[in-house]
This record gives C-alpha cells, structure tokens and sequence, in this order.
C-alpha cells in the first residue's frame, strides 16, 4: 500500500498539466493516467462561447480532499490529483484535470471515471454556458446531456 | 428565535439577489440546535422565489452537506444552500 500524495486545487487561470506531472510520480508505479474536461463549442443546436464557473470554495476544496482521498483508499493509488478552474473557461480549455498513478493500470483506469461521477455529485461548483448571443444560462445536472463540457 | 445567516451561491443566489440571507430560527429546546428541514422550510416561506429550487437542493453546515433530519447547531456554524452542482 501506498501513503496517497493528494493535491486538490482550485485555480482562476488556464490549466497547466504538465506542473502537475511531479505530483504523480513515483518509483513504485507502472500507470499515470490523466483526465481534461474541456470546453465543447457545438452541442446539439447551441454554440457555446464559454463556461463560467463558480464555487463555495472552501467547501469545493474540503469536498474534493475527500473524494481524492476516498479515491486512493479505494483503488490503491499512489497519488492523486484534482484541480478544478473557476472563472470562465473558454472553448478548448479545460475546466478539470484529474490526475492518478497506481502500480497497474486497472487501477488508474477505474479511479479517473470515479472521481468524476462523485465531483459531479458532490463538489459545490456551478456552470453557466455563455452562448454566441450573450445569453448566459445556469447549466443543471438534469440538462447535463446537454451542457458544453466534457 | 435566532437569526441565523445563509449562504447563497449560482441560480438561488440570482433569484434571491444577494450572497446570503438571514433567516429567524426557532431552536430545538435549550439545544440551540434545529433540523435541517426546518432551515429549507423556512427558507421557502420566507423567499418564495426559491420555492421550486429547494426540492433539488442540499442544505451544508460547515462545508458538509446534511441530511433532512440532522440537528445542526445555530451557534458557531456555516450554512449554505447548495443548488443542484454542476462542476467538471
């Protein structure tokens, strides 16, 4: 078993994965895996300008702590990490970045698609889609089928 | 009676038109405690315009959310309202 490096962020610009590569490493493991959520310009009949995040920040960082702590207990993980962006994010750019390593890769694999579905779940952070008319709509989990990310 | 502070954020903070609202409390006995529930009752009655949201919604005390029936301490204590999320 490993003991976890966990870092969680919230960040007001661009994303920049690659400073979070030493975060992950570690002599032991044979997988990182990466996840980017990024902007979609074109869903069903909308085009989407950006997304616009907002946050309770101390709770989205004490709630993502959890989930990537419940993340490496429950995939064996050797570190994780978990940054979200608030503010808005234009087309292409990326809203989260998940990162993990384990010594194989099953582990990786499942632990990426867990901690989004509980971030999504449960990480008190709100999007508003900026359409190409100026309009700015709050997106709901119900709508997700429809909102512009990831 | 106690007044007690909520914290506002997304759709619910636009319909109310500010970051927090300040609700009175009634507490459980000398506990200084109430349900959760109660907070998401009042909230209705006293902003109407939240009435439809708050079904979708999570009371959080102290940056843990709170099931209906929980007692949560009116002293020392954080609440927000939490619309549905929609982080990622």
């Amino acid at each position: 078993m490993f003991e976890p490096k966990i870092t969680v962020e919230l960040v007001d610009l661009e994303i920049n994965r690659e400073i979070y590569e030493r975060e992950i490493a570690h002599d032991d493991v044979g997988a990182h895996a990466w996840f980017l959520g990024v902007t979609r310009r074109v869903t069903g009949d909308q085009v989407t300008k950006a997304l616009h995040y907002e946050a309770h920040r101390e709770m989205a960082i004490q709630q993502m702590l959890k989930i990537a702590e419940e993340a490496a207990r429950k995939f064996s993980l050797a570190a994780v990490v978990l940054v979200h962006r608030l503010g808005t994010v234009p087309v292409g750019e990326a809203s989260v970045l998940v990162g993990c390593s384990s010594a194989h890769r099953p582990e990786s694999f499942s632990a990426l698609p867990w901690i989004m579905e509980v971030l999504k779940r449960d990480v008190p952070v709100w999007k508003q889609d900026l359409d190409v008319n100026g309009a700015a709509n709050w997106i709901h989990p119900a709508e997700s089928n429809h909102a512009a990310e990831s | 009676m106690l007044k007690k502070n909520v914290l506002l954020f997304a759709s619910a903070k636009e319909r109310v038109g500010s970051t927090e609202v300040s609700l009175e409390l009634t507490a459980e006995g000398e506990t200084q405690t109430v349900t959760a529930g109660y907070v998401m009752e009042r909230l209705g009655m006293e902003y109407p315009c939240l009435l439809d949201l708050l079904p979708s919604c999570r009371l959080a005390v102290n940056c843990e959310y709170v099931s209906e029936a929980s007692l949560v301490p009116l002293v020392d204590s954080e609440f927000a309202l939490i619309p549905p999320v929609s982080g990622g």
